[in-house]
């Protein structure tokens, strides 16, 4: 998938994966650390199902939806991971009230 | 909202975007004595093209190259212009002057900061708003595994992530070289480079050649093209592509003409085919927009200065026609002295004068544009993909859904969209618009300029309906809802 | 009429409805005969169709269809029937044209014009309407009653699932002051002569929570009518365009009509893209009506009144009755209503309007305010001087209708099933006359 390239600055930054402790970097947004924890999908379609992931990393496809700290569709590659955050992948149409 | 309508604007000049354009224009205009506000939906400023310039974990300054290091040129004189800068700003909404309050002149700006919305009331608006990676439709583009070669860049500049496993880079166009060159400076490796520049291309680019020439791009993209051909295996002439996986990219099948199909394993598939402007505020603020044909995109129509047909709204850098990030910079400056020129502080004289080096610098800049254009057009069958090929990725309808309904009497996007759904999911329509507009043309057998463009409304972006109902309301608008 | 206006409930709308004793007035009900012997107003009027039983609707409706020998075309005419305007209106009178048996064309626009059929709110309504016009609510009973019918109709021509759904409506309030004036309002509705009556309730608080337990703290009842609905109203609207294709109906887009005029016993339709025959013409034009009735001795004084609609992103499934506000719609997006504003043709949106339209939702359903605005759009309803539709023939050029109406999804069946085979047949029955723009002219009546 994605890896670090060695000689990088930054610290590092705990947060979870569907519950999974996981690592990423200050900085990181929050898809660009679900890729670099091998998480290539982050959600089903509410249309299909079908899986998807992070496509355009800018804010436009709004492929890389995810549940932050409990709130549903969150655009991941905008908001930034930080400590403790709880990230969680999507399964179709989200829940109103989350 | 009343007694504020007739207090005095928050800022002169809004810019929208802090890419080369919108960095450039804020820093003359704010140092030219405009209140200056600079907007910008990231958390740094630099927009994608100079992404994460201030913070790049990137430490290593040959990985990313000059052209990325002169982004931090512009940060300079931004903080010395006094511009205020609001990075995390996500601008969902410009309001024009309204019709019925011809005393009043202003323009409300929506945005959305911290998780608040708040309107912006400002004398101009100067979008530089950039560019988005132009669809690329392919069987299997919406497969985990397939990105964009721009968003794999800005994993690179924010976060120091390349690819590992199998890659594969397809598409056409300048960007995809850089990246692969970017890769290979990284150590990364890549399985291969699938062109799909159509070889008659060639042909239509080699009168403009004398031009390119002249072009500031030739030297380094020539350099850079050799290099990555002589690393990595490049083919080239494709025809025909697709990604094909269960829940995830297990293959890239390609053919080359009459060749036979060929199959590639891989983790990650990088398209690209070449950028569009990003035209969306522009157009849900009623900008006209026009078909470009050597671009195959449409864009917000302009003067020489950036002035749209809307008032108090300028348009500078590749939101208004893909330029690059050194025309950009220019076009912003440009923009700026006619904002300085049309709120009174400077005469047209001088306005012309100050523009005088900026439009030669702006002229170099573009030398040889067309030669990219022409030679890096995606083909026509990547343009209107075949029939199974999903368009709108977000409402998932297929090429072959629009076709049907374009047999049923829609002729341009805008019904489409009621019948099918296209364009009308959280993107609103960034992914499917030119797409959806070439496969009906193609369809009717007319010019994309004829068949139209979507339609877009404010919130361009999603905001939540709690941000919504928290905005300033007269007594007016709530009796619109209240009382009847 | 067995209307509750007490404020108990705590019946679930199930039983609510035969509480309303729908069921034992059908008894009553003499089965529709399969001629079409009197016109549906009167006739609706005078049975009370209490019924939401669709299969009755269908077969009443179902008569119509003997209505199909079409007259004879006109000389010189390519159409037996052009209709103007690919509206919901005008492509629902065309759809039932074309069941006919007639040869008709569908004269629109091009891919941008004024559109309120593409931004309206998809209610299939009944509740509250036919205050002042008795007849109105009878002729929008009967219209939601052949919906179902109707929806099952354009399935199984085109496969296109409209989403119909009947399981009752609400319309919640905030106050008790507005609770009463809801319950008084519905009382002088249904206390009209003539009116024809459908059961609707009246809900405190606690009933309404059965119902919705997710509702606001400030709604204190609301109003319930069993016989409200919705629909996908865009998948209507490419339900009715697949049904003319697969009829043979010609649909010419980009066919904005210039002027009408009558014409060797026909009509003349200039077009921006040319010339059209027909021996009769529909104007249903919405907006453009205004313009082009007066050509054919009709009028049509409509304006513009804008409303603004926000819809969200898909959500699961939570609220399963249409408000007169808020509906989830079949997709899952929730869509949230709305405005009225004088504001000519500017379908500018008005952040503060949008506002105070987010605000009241999230007053009724809290749960709401953490959802996504995907889109918002601002569209234009089609007003009469009093709101309610007009149909109608010209006296001076018989052949021309007019047909227009601000509630294009609501009255699609009737305007496919049952205004369409008139107007094939020749002319509108007397029952019709109410719907006359002439009654603009006289002063209204107390």
């Amino acid at each position: 998938m994605f890896r670090r390239l060695p000689d990088i600055a930054g610290d590092r930054v705990s947060f979870t994966i569907d519950g999974r402790p996981a690592e990423a970097r200050s900085g990181d947004s929050v898809a660009a650390a679900l890729l670099a924890n091998g998480v290539a999908a982050c959600r089903n379609t509410p249309v299909s199902g079908a899986a998807r992931g992070p496509y355009c990393m800018m804010g436009v496809c709004f492929d890389c939806l995810v549940t932050i700290d409990g709130t549903g569709n969150r655009q991941g590659c905008q908001v930034r991971v930080a400590p403790g955050m709880a990230v969680e992948t999507q399964d179709g149409k989200r829940e109103a009230g989350r | 909202m009343s007694d504020r309508a007739m207090s005095a604007p928050d800022f002169d000049l809004a810019v929208i975007g802090s890419g080369p354009a919108g960095l450039a224009a804020a820093a003359l205009a704010a140092g030219r004595g405009l209140s200056t506000v600079l907007l910008d939906e990231q958390p740094e400023a630099g927009g994608q093209i100079y992404r994460a310039i201030t913070d790049t974990p990137v430490r290593d300054r040959r990985v990313l190259g000059p052209d990325y290091w002169h982004g931090a040129e512009l940060l300079g004189p931004l903080r010395d212009s006094g511009a205020a800068h609001w990075p995390g700003s996500t601008v969902w909404s410009v309001a024009r002057p309204r019709e019925d309050r011809p005393g009043d002149r202003r323009l409300q700006i929506g945005l959305s900061r911290d998780g608040a919305a708040r309107m912006l009331s400002v004398r101009h608006v100067l979008m530089a708003t950039g560019a988005l990676e132009r669809p690329f439709p392919i069987p299997g583009w919406t497969l985990p595994g397939v990105l964009g070669a721009g968003a794999a860049q800005i994993l690179l500049k924010t976060s120091g992530l390349v690819p590992s496993g199998r890659v594969v880079l397809a598409g056409t166009g300048p960007l995809l070289w850089l990246l692969a060159w970017q890769y290979l400076r990284a150590g990364a490796a890549l399985d291969a480079i699938l062109d799909t520049t159509p070889r008659a291309n060639w042909r239509a680019a080699l009168p403009l050649l004398p031009a390119f020439l002249r072009s500031p791009y030739l030297g380094k993209g020539a350099k850079l093209l050799l290099e990555v051909r002589r690393k990595v295996k490049v083919v080239d002439g494709v025809t025909e592509l697709r990604a094909e996986g269960e829940g995830k990219l297990a293959a890239v099948v390609y053919r080359r003409g009459d060749g036979a199909e060929q199959r590639i394993a891989a983790d990650t598939l990088l398209l690209h085919h070449g950028v569009v402007p990003n035209l969306n505020l522009a157009n849900a603020t009623g900008c006209a927009q026009q078909w470009d044909e050597t671009q195959r995109c449409w864009r917000p129509t302009t003067d020489s200065w950036g002035a749209t047909s809307v008032e108090g709204v300028s348009l500078a850098g590749d939101g208004a026609g893909i330029g690059g990030a050194l025309a950009a910079e220019q076009a912003g400056r440009i923009a700026a002295l006619d904002v300085l020129h049309r709120l009174g502080r400077i005469d047209r004289a001088a306005r012309d004068r100050a523009a005088v080096p900026h439009r030669e610098a702006l002229e170099r800049a573009l030398r040889g544009r067309q030669f990219l254009d022409t030679l890096y057009r995606p083909a026509d069958v990547f343009r209107a993909p075949a029939d199974d090929t999903i368009v709108c990725r977000c409402e998932e309808i297929t090429a072959g859904a629009v076709r049907e309904a374009v047999r049923l009497g829609c002729s341009g996007p805008n019904q489409a969209k009621s019948f099918l759904r296209c364009g009308m999911g959280p993107c609103q329509g960034r992914l499917c618009g030119p797409t959806v507009t070439e496969v009906i043309a193609a369809e009717r057998g007319v010019s994309p300029a004829e068949v139209g463009y979507y339609r877009l409304r404010p919130p361009v972006k999603p905001i939540t309906l709690a941000e919504l109902a928290a905005l300033p309301k007269t007594e007016a608008d709530i009796d619109a809802v209240l009382k009847h | 009429m067995a209307k509750r206006m007490g404020r108990s409930g705590g019946a679930r709308p199930k039983d609510r409805t035969t509480l309303a004793g729908a069921g034992k007035k059908m008894r009553d009900c003499p089965k529709a005969s399969g001629v079409q012997d009197e016109d549906p107003v009167g006739r609706l009027k005078r049975n009370e169709r209490d019924s939401p039983r669709d299969e009755q609707a269908v077969e009443f409706l179902g008569a119509k269809t003997g209505v199909g020998t079409m007259t004879e075309p006109k000389r010189g005419g390519e159409f037996d029937i052009a209709v103007v305007g690919g509206g919901l209106v005008g492509t629902a009178v065309a759809w039932g044209l074309a069941r006919t048996g007639a040869k008709v064309a569908v004269l629109d626009e091009g891919d941008v014009a004024v559109r309120p059929s593409r931004g309206n709110f998809a209610l299939v309504w009944l509740q509250g309407k036919g205050m002042g016009m008795p007849e109105y609510a009878g002729w929008t009973r009967a219209s939601t009653d052949s919906w179902a019918g109707f929806a099952e109709m354009l399935l199984e021509q085109t496969g296109v699932d409209v989403a119909f759904r009947r399981p009752g409506g609400f319309m919640p309030v905030l106050s008790q002051a507005e609770l009463e004036t809801r319950a008084n309002a519905m009382m002088r509705l249904h206390n009209q002569p003539e009116m024809v009556r459908y059961p609707y309730e009246v809900l405190d608080r606690a009933a309404l929570l059965k119902e919705m337990p997710f509702i606001g703290p400030e709604v204190v009842g609301g109003t319930y009518c069993p016989l409200d609905g919705h629909c996908n109203s865009l998948r209507l609207l490419r339900a009715l365009h697949t049904g003319l294709e697969r009829s043979g109906v010609a649909y010419r887009p980009n066919h904005r009509v210039e002027r009408v005029e009558p014409r060797d016993g026909g009509f003349r339709l200039t077009t921006a893209a040319g010339e059209i025959r027909a021996g009769k013409v529909v104007l249903a034009a919405g907006h453009d009506s205004a313009r082009l009735a007066p050509m054919v001795g009709l009028e049509a004084p409509v304006r513009p009144q804008r409303g603004h609609v926000i819809v969200t992103e898909k959500t699961a499934p939570f609220l399963h009755h249409p408000t007169g506000y808020v509906r989830q719609t079949d997709e899952g997006g929730v869509m949230i209503g709305d405005s009225f504003e004088e504001a000519g043709f500017d379908t500018t949106l008005q952040p503060g309007v949008s506002s105070a339209i987010a605000e009241r939702a999230i007053r009724f359903f809290p749960l709401l305010a953490k959802l996504n605005v995907v889109r918002s759009w601002a569209a234009l309803r089609v007003l009469s001087p009093d709101g309610y539709p007009i149909y109608e023939q010209s006296a001076t050029a018989p052949g021309a209708f007019v047909v227009t109406c601000h509630s294009g999804v609501t009255l699609a069946a009737n305007h496919a099933l049952t205004l369409a085979p008139m107007i094939a047949a020749g002319g509108l029955s007397d029952a019709f006359k109410v719907f006359s723009a002439r009654r603009f002219h006289v002063p209204q009546a107390a």
